[in-house]
């Protein structure tokens, strides 16, 4: 199965931009189906993201993040060729995790 | 237990007493239950853990009392970017820079969605103080940012008007 992350970290100098998209439904247990009943709530809780061996970033989200979530942050330290990990967690315990290079 | 990223054995009295907490709450048995085993969220700046609490809050007022336990100030060195106009509640984008130094949290709140609190974002020293991401919105809200600079909050917020929402169906 391919992986649900999206991910696309380039440094600028000292700096690294990182846009990440998960594929995720992002349910909020508000939306009924086509039969009227309740989607119940399927959402991601946690993202984290780690480049040499060092937490950058953490997302804590909630149902009101929006299907297929988009991200995007930057943080210093990080060079060309590093690895960058991401790693998401939903509230269902389903998790998946990438590894990627920053360009 | 499937969680296994934040269940940890000495946590099981905090958990229960949260799950009966969220119990007392109403409408959110299947939430607390889903969510299981989650350390106070007071306990989330040590050891990051989805702060549950916070989340299933209703109100502007307890959310940001259940996540950082302090009142926030107004500051116009927090900057906030919204459209006016989302003709589609359920993905509005939402981009927070801020000047201010030492920032360690960027959260999101939209007051008039079921649960306030949309996103929190943890930044470790190094990280930028921006952020950008998309969000659903049940209805015309307002949209605030809070930011934790150096132990203190500091907000902005804007009205973003939605002509279809995104949270219900």
């Amino acid at each position: 199965m391919p992986s649900t992350i999206r991910v696309r970290a380039v440094a600028h100098g000292e700096s690294t931009e990182v846009q990440s998209l998960i594929q995720h439904p992002m349910d909020s247990g508000f939306v009924k189906d086509k039969e009227g009943k309740l989607i119940p709530p399927h959402y991601i809780e946690v993202v984290s993201f780690e480049c040499n061996g060092k937490t950058v970033f953490t997302a804590f989200w909630g149902p009101a993040v929006s299907k297929d979530p988009y991200l995007k942050f930057s943080f210093k330290g990080g060079r060309k060729g590093d690895e960058l990990k991401i790693s998401w967690t939903d509230n269902e315990g389903k998790s998946d995790s990438i590894a990627a290079k920053i360009l | 237990m499937s969680r296994a990223v934040s269940s940890v054995s000495g946590e099981v009295s905090a958990g229960r007493r949260l799950v009966l907490h969220a119990l007392g709450l109403g409408g959110m048995a299947a939430l607390a239950v889903a969510a299981g085993l989650v350390p106070p969220a007071r306990a989330a700046e040590e050891a990051p853990a989805w702060p549950k609490n916070a989340f299933a809050q209703k109100d502007q007022a307890h959310a940001l009392d259940a996540l950082y336990g302090k009142t926030l100030e107004a500051s116009d060195k927090v900057s906030l970017d919204v459209p006016e106009i989302a003709e589609n509640g359920a993905v509005v984008p939402v981009s927070v820079t801020t000047s201010l130094p030492n920032v360690t949290s960027i959260s999101v709140l939209i007051p008039e969605n079921p649960y306030t609190l949309a996103a929190s974002y943890r930044l470790p020293e190094g990280t930028e103080p921006s952020v950008s991401c998309r969000l659903k919105m049940a209805k015309t809200s307002d949209v605030v940012v809070v930011v934790e600079s150096a132990g203190k909050l500091y907000g902005a917020k804007k009205q973003v008007k939605v002509t279809l929402g995104g949270c219900g169906g």
